[in-house]
This record gives C-alpha cells, structure tokens and sequence, in this order.
C-alpha cells in the first residue's frame, strides 16, 4: 500500500512532532510512508476567510501531488474536511473539468489518521504505551464534518496505561475557528475558557485532540493560566511507547 | 417603544460587553443549555427524523422554487374567502399598507401577536409615528416592550431577562400601559404569568384590530397557520374585527400535507415539545365567527434578492424554530443584542446580511460572528448549511474596500504556498527567528497574545527533518512495487 502523508502547514511549520509521530506509528504498524514534498497547504484559512477564490492553485496542487496513491492520510480532521468538501466546489467554481476529475480521484483516498488506522488497517490496538489521565476534544471538524465518530477514543482506550477521562461539554466548539479567534477575540477567549476550565476539572494531564490548531488555542490558554495540563495530538499518543515516551 | 438596532456597532464590539457582563452569560447558559437537552431528547425519540427533515428541506426547496405560483395561489384563494391581499415590496411600503388600514378603522390601538415580520419592518414604531399604539401580547415580547428594550431571541425575546428583572419591569411599566401590576408581585414565573395575563385580557376585550404574523402560508386553500404556546395568539385572531397579518413571502407551503411535515419539525426544534400547545389557522373570514375583515400583506423586503443567490436562498427554508441559537457557542456568550437585528444567532448571521445587504459595519462583520463550528447545521430542522452560506457572505465582504491588509496578508500567504521551496523559506527564517518574536504582539494579533500564550516555532521543520532523515535532496522513499 502506498501511503502518502499529508502533513499540513501548520503541523509542518509549528508541530513537526506530531508529523514525526505519524511516520514512526505507520512504519510501525507496517506501512511504508511517503511525505511527497511538493505539498504546502489545502488552503482552508483562504476558504474560511472568504478569500475562497485565491485558493485553485492550492487545490490543482494537492491534486497533483497526491494523485496515484492508495491512500492519503492526514493528522488534522479540520484540514482533512476542506479537501473532502470544499476542494470539490472550489474545483467546480474554477469550470476546469480535468482539475474537477483530479480532485474526484483524489478525495476518496484521503483519510484522517484514526480512520486510516480503524477502517483501513483494522487496528484498535496500535500497541501503544502512554501511561497518564488524558482527557479527548472531539473537535468541530473531526466531529462533524469527518464524522470521526468514537474512533480516536477506541484508539486511546486500546493504549496501555491510559487512563481516559470524559470530557464534559465535549462537543461544544473550543473557539478556535480559524481566523475567528483573531476577528472575535472576546468570544472566542470566553469559549475557550470554558473548555480549559471543562479540561482541567477532569484532572486529566493530557489534554489530546486530532487538530493541532484547536491545541494551539487551548495549549497557549493553559499556558497562560497556568494549568498544568499539557497538549498533545492523538498521533504522538499512539505512537508513544515504553522506549519512546512521548 | 421597542428600541430600534440602527447605528449598532459591529459584532465584536458589542459581544464584548455581553461577554463581560456575567449575570447575562449565566441567564443565557441557563436557558439555551435546557432548550437544548430538551430539543435533543424529543427529536432522539423520533427514528425518522433525518427523513422528516429531508422531507422539510425539499418542501420548502420546492416552494422556492415555483414561489411566484405558490403566492399567486395564495393571493387567489385568500381573495376567494374574502380577504385582501396587499404585496408590499419593502419596509416603508408594508408599514404604509398597515397603518392605513388601522387608520380606516378609525382605532388608535392595535393587539400583536407572533410577527417577527412586523418587527423586521419597525412596524410598532411606523405605527407610533401615526399616534396609533401597538401591544405586543406575547409573554416575552410584552417584557421587551414595557422594558423599552430590544428582542435577544427568536422564541424568547426576553432570555436575557432573569425573573427578578422582570419583575421589576411589570412593577415599574404596567400602569403606564393599562392594567398596573398588583402590588405584592414576586418574582415567582407562575406570580409574574399572571399579572401578565390579566394585564393582556383588558387588551384583547378592547382591541378592535390585531396584527399577526403567521409561521405558514397553506397555498392551495390560502389558509394562515400562527403556532403558539399561551393562547394569548387565539385571542388576538379571534377577538378583533379586523385582521393583519404581515407574512414573509418565503412562508408559503403548497399543501396540507407539506404542513404536516413542519408541525413535527417546529415544536421538537424550538420548544424541545412533541406538540405545541395553540395551533391556529384561519382562511380569509367566516360570516359571524372571528375578523370580519382580514388583509395579508406579503412582505417581500430583500427576500427575492437572496432568493436569487444559489448559496444564499437556502436561508429561505428557515422555519424560525431557533434551534440554531440554543446550540450556538457565540450566540452564548454574545447574547442576541450583538447581532444588531431582530434575526439573532446563526440565522441571523446569515439571514441579516442578505437582507440588508453588507453595506454597514455591522452588517460585514455578521458574516465573521460564527466559528464554523457547524453546530447549527446539525440541528437545523430544514438542513440549512449555515457554516457554508457564512462562507459565501465573507467573499462578498472581502470584494468591499476596507480589506487591503487582510487581502494584502492572503495573497502573501498564497505565494508562500505556491511554492514548497518558498515555504520552506518562511519556516526556516521563523525557526532561526523564534527567540526575537515578542511575547506580546502588536495589531490583530494582540488579540491571541492578550489571553493566550503563542506557540513557539520549532527549531526545525517537518519537511526539513525529513529531508534529513529520509535523503538531503528531499526524494521520499517509495515503494513503488
Ligand atoms: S436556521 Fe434552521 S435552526 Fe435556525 S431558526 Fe431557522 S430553521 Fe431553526
């Protein structure tokens, strides 16, 4: 199986951890991984913002350069969620029928991490190791557009040593959202306090999500505060093992 | 009277005092949180809820589509049954229309029931203007009108009022407007109904006319529906001589049937009831029984100009139900004044934009007021993709001037990402850079740094790493068998 990673730019630029997580979990588990260079960004932040239409040279290449594999994996729900539902409509927008084509054959291989692991490999048990209280976040987008169900907390469950604790309010929004946490800052504070104060009382010291930008906004307001829980993506909890702790 | 939303300032701005104001987020948790839990039990119980919601959403998709026959079938059949139906093509044309035939009446005062219609337009102050006076009859809406103050809610114009408060506005305003409060009112929800009752009953036994809105247009026999959970609608459609209903031309459904799709999806979505208490319907006028004279004036208002928009008119399909407010992180902690419009929450971003256009900065910064969260889409009852249509308005607020910096900032990032080498550039400067970037920083982003700590850029780059692990030149390892 040929099995290219989608790193994304924010993993890519700010969390390199969590890319070097999902090289050592899928080699692990047997895959053999590409990281084709020529990918930059699925251009969500331009979508979301309302600059949508900046974005066809984005989608022509992540077209291009995923195109032929069997599977695309992602460790970002949100990133994985532009390319399913919007790289088709900004494809379509562009009136460009072979780029059309391009993004059809590509959408269907591409796959959130916990998906590729559950529905693609068959693995609940990725023989991980990670001996702590960990609290999840579902996330907006690996919730409610990725539909990533009770994948990522099947996964956690199956991790030695892993005490999962339930996050209460979990399906409400961390006030992220991209740019809103910049257009809306008041609100977008007020909710994500509310979601650090949910975490913390959990007495969890990991809070752990498959977003890294929803942990950005939570790990920086932690920090702030002082709370004493750390951040960490799904991926670097299950490629965590007793040699390499994460 | 009811204060107006003009000259508001924009969203951010006045969600930043509901934000700090803690007794308005701990009413607005209170009430949206039981709603909510409420909504979501009733519509669990149905397994055939996304089939009635399909169901819904293709009605009124239908409708829309063939709307200029469905309200001439409606214009028709109202005509048939003895009522006047008057067209109005924008606020200043509606509130003409009712304030002329309030005047042919010769009454000064007019009863309300249900029209966030009539609210859209300023009718209660075109009215005041013309010294004729409008009560509201509406439990919640009463509260906002004696209070002098703004609807927050579809379903609950008052959620921003706590018991207490609203005791103090019965108390202080009730005599100014008839029938005062007793003396020894507490702020027991049962104590404050009931003054509120016996205020209302003097006004529905004097009121001559009445002016409603209606949840529904049956076109094939040109029937009203109003939905209603106090009685005090029966009243106003049953007491008075003469009827108006003010009714959005996107209200209309083409059969009996279609209605009975929407009386299951309104009551679970925005009162959490498998039935609402009142259901009422009225077509044209009955020889001796109820308004001997009625008038709908269909109120157009911007709606065909959304209708034209092929991502904006599912906006259309919304049946007012609110259920999008009580699931909305930012309506929460926002409150309803923030939105500037009688149409709060995820809705109203969407809904207020398109009818007022993008024009002021309140209006643009609606569009903004939402995190695509897509927690209303999913509770949608009519399946309106509210996170997508906020994208779509964004595009039309980014082609405004007043974006230079921010498309000036989207371009820049497109180049970077144009290109992987260039990116990599960017990486590199930030990782080498990352101890000179200030812990507090300046413009937009003071708004992250005020309450959150930025991450600090890594040494090292994913791609560079595996530039090195993997090859200097970058070439991945392929299995290519
Ligand atoms: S948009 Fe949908 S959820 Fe919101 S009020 Fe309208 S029908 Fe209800």
């Amino acid at each position: 199986m040929r099995v290219a990673l989608f790193i994304t730019c924010v993993n890519d630029t700010l969390y390199p951890r969590t890319g070097q997580a999902v090289v050592r979990l899928l080699e692990r588990l047997g895959c053999t991984v590409d990281f084709p260079v020529e990918q930059t960004c699925c251009g969500q932040m331009h979508w979301n913002t309302g600059y949508g239409t900046q974005i066809e040279p984005l989608v022509r290449r992540f077209a291009d350069t995923f195109a032929g594999y069997d599977a695309v994996v992602t460790p970002s729900g949100s990133c994985g969620a532009m390319i399913r539902d919007n790289h088709p409509k900004a494809a379509a927008r562009a009136e460009d029928r072979a780029l059309a084509d391009d993004v059809a054959a590509v959408v269907p291989t591409v796959y959130d991490l916990s998906e590729f692991l559950v529905d693609v490999l068959g693995v609940t048990d990725v023989g991980a190791y990670f001996p702590h209280k960990v609290t999840y976040h579902p996330t907006c987008h690996s919730m409610r557009l990725m539909k990533l169900g009770d994948r990522p907390t099947t996964l956690l469950r199956n991790v030695r040593g892993l005490e999962l604790l339930e996050l209460p309010g979990a399906d409400e929004c961390c006030g992220f959202g991209g740019t809103f946490a910049v257009k809306n800052p008041d609100v977008s504070a007020a909710m994500g306090a509310d979601k650090v104060r949910n975490a913390a009382g959990t007495g969890a010291e990991v809070l752990c999500a498959a977003d890294n930008s929803c942990l950005m906004h939570l790990g920086g307001m932690m920090d702030r505060q002082r709370t004493g829980v750390r951040t960490l993506h799904l991926a670097e909890i299950l490629a965590s093992t007793e040699e390499l702790p994460a | 009277m009811t204060g107006t939303f003009l000259g508001m300032p924009p969203f951010p701005e006045a969600a930043h005092d509901a934000v700090n104001n803690a007794q308005l987020r701990h009413n607005l948790r209170k009430a949206t949180h039981t709603i909510r839990g409420k909504r979501a039990a009733v519509v669990d119980e149905l397994d055939d809820w996304p089939q009635l919601r399909a169901a819904g959403k293709a009605i009124k998709d239908h409708t829309l589509r063939h709307l200029d026959r469905y309200l001439i079938q409606v214009e028709e059949a109202v005509t048939a049954a003895g009522g006047h139906v008057h067209w109005a093509a924008d606020a200043d044309e509606a509130n003409r229309i009712v304030t002329d035939l309030v005047r042919a009446t010769g009454e000064r005062d007019v009863v309300k029931v249900k029209s966030m219609a009539t609210q859209e337009i300023g009718l209660n102050e075109a009215l005041a203007d013309a010294g004729i006076r409008a009560y509201e009859t509406d439990l919640a809406e009463l509260i906002v009108q004696l209070g002098d103050d703004r609807p927050s809610h579809i379903l609950v114009p008052a959620i921003h009022r706590n018991r207490s408060e609203i005791r103090e506005i019965f108390l202080r305003e009730m005599a100014e407007w008839g029938e005062p409060a007793p003396a020894d009112l507490t702020d027991e929800p049962r104590v404050l109904a009931e003054a509120a009752r016996r205020h209302l009953r003097e006004r529905f036994l004097s009121a001559k006319v009445a002016v409603s809105g209606a949840n529904f247009m049956v076109a094939e026999t040109g029937t009203l529906v109003v939905v209603e959970s106090e009685g005090n609608g029966r009243m106003c459609l049953t007491l008075p001589e003469t009827l108006i209903s003010v009714v959005g031309i996107e209200k209309v459904v083409p059969t009996w049937a279609d209605l009975e799709v929407f009386l299951q999806l309104l009551p679970r979505s925005s009162t959490g009831e498998r039935m609402n208490p009142y259901t009422s319907t009225w077509t044209g006028v009955t020889p001796g029984d109820g308004p001997q004279d009625f008038h709908l004036v269909l109120l157009d208002n911007g709606r065909t100009h959304v209708l034209a928009d092929e991502v904006g008119r599912q906006t259309l399909r919304c049946i007012r139900c609110s259920a999008c407010l009580n699931v909305c992180p930012v309506y929460e902690r926002a409150g309803g004044h923030a939105y500037g419009s009688v149409y709060p929450g995820p809705i109203g971003a969407i809904l207020t934009p398109q009818l007022r256009g993008t024009a002021s900065a309140l209006d643009a910064s609606l569009p903004y007021a939402s995190s695509l969260c897509g927690a209303c889409y999913d509770v949608c009852p009519v399946a309106i993709d509210i996170p997508e249509v906020l994208v779509h308005l964004r595009e039309q607020v980014t082609e405004q001037p007043g974006h230079r910096a921010e498309r000036a900032a989207m371009k820049a990032a497109g180049w970077v990402f144009a290109d992987p080498s260039r990116l990599s550039r960017v990486q590199r400067l930030a990782g080498h850079t990352r101890r000179l970037i200030p812990k507090r920083l300046p413009g937009p982003g003071a708004a992250w740094t005020d309450t959150r700590n930025i991450p600090e850029p890594p040494a090292q780059s994913f791609r560079d790493w595996w530039a090195q692990e993997r090859g200097s030149d970058g070439s991945p390892r392929r299995d290519d068998a």
